[in-house]
């Protein structure tokens, strides 16, 4: 069966412990979550889960029912790249005096879109939204100049199709 | 809606009452004495009966709700008193047994301090809880109570555990109480789809060999009736897994025996030649199915199941039927053609005969000189004639209970099916005689699990709850030894148990006892045993070396049950 990347995508209540559920779910399976963001969604008091898998479709599948299965999930979804709109995000800490020394990396900065969110003496701060290419390209570059922390989200991601979440809760 | 100002504490006690929990099984400690405080005044109420072990109070809770259909509730203290519920809830978990747990823990200004038999119990049980909840403040205390009673009980049932923190039990509280309707995130009934009933309907009346597995699901939704209507208007061989076991009575014309493993000759190797596979309220258990890419691969498969994860899960459905499996086949029933399918019939009556032949003779009339444990749940049989509640344990005597005990009536055969948990029977039982105290309640034990739980012995002779305790000794963990004999060239590898004297310990806990070593003792001892009206133990003397057949061997195709 072939493996690819699925964007699986839960809306639940926002109660303690929810979190440890779902992950046991993955790890009771050995399956690797390759990321995993919780966040408010578009609803009061309900939260999104974006969970991104490399699986099977069928064992995808089989994941979302025992997902949806739990009681204080409202409903789950998986999704296929092409079937969403995703981004990642990711900080840059570069050491203050490269910005001035190597007109390379002002370059770098203003084919990137990346924005300059702070310059402090020591250091400036460079945040980039955008596919995990984008930014692995933007690390790729700055790599050789050296670069003092890194850090990247994982994946958020909006469905095309529409997710009738109220309508759900209605009962 | 009136209220009264009532400690948390107090505040369980009516929440156990409102929902109708008037026998509770736990065992006190720290965390939880405010809770066993008012327990005491409450006591002309709500029965509590000490266990000697917290994992006996799980295993007797769920007893007694595999035996009435209520929620069975168990209560334990922080720390150790909760971990040692851990077993039985995973047990619960598998076998969708509606339990409710309380635990008691440290004050809430005490988590995460590594207080005093401080432990993360909600962590740990969430991967074997259908829900589990934390209270730290006593006004929690009447709505978590209600949704923990009702997620337990509804759609497909399963243990939850509330831990209560101590400073919660003893804060006050404006109680009032009003039972859960709902959860706006849970949907336990899925709705159903007519289209589906109807396509399952044409599958069904359009096939020649069709076959029934059904599981636990009909005992759980209570469509006993619904099932027999089906099954008769339809003419339709009717097998059973373990769970669904008592939900046909034996005697049925279309029952055709158990599936999986050590099943009946007939509906295995008859899954694998039907062309219509219908499954009723159960999941495909490994056990059940063997090798999945060898597994009923010409049938088209019709699955009635209420959780929808079950769907493809194991095996690939062509039709699927969610909602209660009692409602389905009552909506399935007036687009059934009647029918007749008497040549196949004869197909499952034909191996019938072989296993007979092969089997079933050697077990119920052995021409050994050693005793089978057949022959003793065949005295059973007669002895209660066919309608004692069979409560057993795990390993050879299991296979043997579930393939010889004769039922008449549903909720009947009390078992560790999905778990496998050696010890529960004991405790299980006790939990069962107490919900149905006008049954008979058998307990049947191998020497080994007897050994895992037989502190109970204790909550029996204090409590003096009359159940029957049969262990079927043959010196041996008799599974794992035929699988070494038969997989491990007959390595006995840490298999052989070198036993206690049993009667003696029965008699130490003040239980009449009695020991058959030779067989034309036995149908006396077992009319003895069930002519008492207290509590007994009958140890039988079993052959050491017996196996367990028909057999299909993990990872081979239900084509291929040996026989031998």
């Amino acid at each position: 069966m072939e493996e690819r990347k699925f964007t699986i995508s839960v809306y639940s209540e926002n109660h303690l412990g929810l979190l440890n559920r779902i992950s046991g779910i993955f790890l009771k399976r050995h399956i690797n979550i390759e990321s995993l963001t919780v966040s408010e969604s578009e609803i009061e008091d309900v939260s999104r889960f974006i969970i991104v898998v490399r699986t099977s479709e069928e064992y995808v599948k089989k994941i979302v029912g025992q997902i949806e299965k739990q009681v204080e999930v409202i409903k789950a979804y998986f999704h296929t790249n092409d079937e969403t709109i995703y981004r990642e995000s990711a900080l840059f800490k570069i050491a203050s005096d490269l910005l001035f020394d190597e007109r390379q990396i002002q370059n770098i900065i203003k084919e990137s879109n990346a924005e300059i969110v702070t310059v402090a003496r020591d250091f400036f701060v460079l945040s980039k939204s955008g596919r995990r290419s984008e930014i692995q390209g933007l690390y790729d570059k700055l790599k050789p100049f050296g670069i003092m922390q890194f850090v990247r989200s994982g994946r958020i991601s909006v469905s095309k199709e529409a997710m009738n979440i109220s309508e759900l809760l209605k009962y | 809606m009136s209220t009264e100002r009532i400690t948390g504490a107090e505040a369980v006690i009516k929440c156990l009452l409102e929902e109708g929990a008037d026998l509770i099984y736990g065992y006190p400690g720290g965390a939880i004495m405010p809770i066993y405080d008012e327990l005491y005044k409450y006591q002309d109420k709500l029965q509590h009966v000490l266990t000697r072990h917290e994992q006996g109070a799980t295993h007797s809770a769920q007893g007694f709700a595999r035996a009435t259909g209520k929620v069975g509730v168990a209560m334990a203290t922080s720390g150790p008193g909760a971990t040692n519920l851990i077993t039985g809830i995973a047990d619960a978990q598998i076998d969708s047994t509606p339990m409710v747990c309380i635990t008691g823990q440290v004050a809430r200004h005490l988590l995460g301090s590594d207080a005093f038999q401080e432990t993360d119990i909600v962590g740990i049980s969430t991967p074997v809880t259908k829900w589990n909840y934390q209270i730290t403040s006593a006004d929690e205390i009447p709505e978590v109570m209600a949704k923990a009673f009702y997620i337990a009980r509804s759609g497909r049932p399963g243990p939850v555990l509330i831990d209560i923190t101590k400073n919660a039990q003893m804060e006050e509280l404006d109680f009032s109480y009003e039972k859960c309707k709902g959860v706006r995130s849970y949907k336990p009934v899925p709705k159903i789809e007519p289209a589906k009933v109807q396509a399952a309907a044409d599958v069904i009346n359009a096939a020649k060999k069709p076959m029934i597995v059904f599981g636990q699901g009909i005992i759980l939704g209570e469509a006993e009736a619904e099932l027999k209507a089906f099954i008769e208007k339809a003419d339709i061989p009717s097998a059973w897994t373990i769970m669904g076991l008592s939900a046909l009575e034996t005697k049925h014309p279309l029952n055709v025996g158990m599936v999986g493993m050590h099943g009946n000759y007939g509906p295995n190797l008859l899954t694998n030649e039907c062309d219509v596979l219908i499954a009723l309220g159960m999941r495909f258990d490994d056990r059940v199915t063997g090798n999945l890419a060898t597994y009923a691969k010409q049938a088209k498969v019709v699955h009635f199941e209420i959780d929808p994860a079950e769907i493809d899960k194991n095996v690939k459905t062509d039709v699927a039927v969610l909602g209660n499996v009692k409602d389905t086949l009552a909506q399935i029933l007036p687009l059934i053609n009647k029918n007749d399918h008497a040549v196949w019939r004869e197909e499952f009556k034909k191996k019938d005969a072989i296993e007979f032949d092969k089997v079933i003779k050697e077990d119920l009339h052995p021409t050994k000189e050693g005793m089978t444990m057949a022959e003793v749940l065949e005295q059973i049989n007669v002895a209660s004639n066919d309608d004692a509640v069979i409560v057993s344990d795990v390993g050879q005597h299991q296979m043997f209970a579930c393939r010889y005990a004769k039922f008449s009536q549903t909720k009947s055969n009390i078992t560790s099916g999905g778990l496998g948990t050696m010890g529960f029977a004991l405790p299980a039982a006790i939990g069962a005689k107490m919900g149905v105290p006008n049954r008979e309640v058998v307990a049947i034990i191998g020497d080994g699990g007897y050994q895992m739980t037989i502190q109970e012995l204790g909550t029996i002779f204090q409590t003096k709850v009359p159940v029957k305790i049969v262990v079927l000794n043959n010196e041996f963990l008799g599974m794992v030894r035929q699988w070494q004999q038969l997989f491990f060239d007959k390595r006995y590898a840490s298999t052989e148990m070198i036993n206690p004297d049993f009667i003696t310990i029965a008699k130490g806990y003040h239980i009449p006892a009695n020991r058959v070593t030779k067989r034309e003792d036995l149908a006396g001892a077992v009319q003895e045993m069930m002519d008492s009206k207290e509590a007994y133990f009958l140890e039988v003397c079993i052959e050491k070396e017996n196996n367990v057949f028909p057999m299909i061997p993990t990872g081979a195709s239900v084509s291929d049950m040996r026989l031998s």
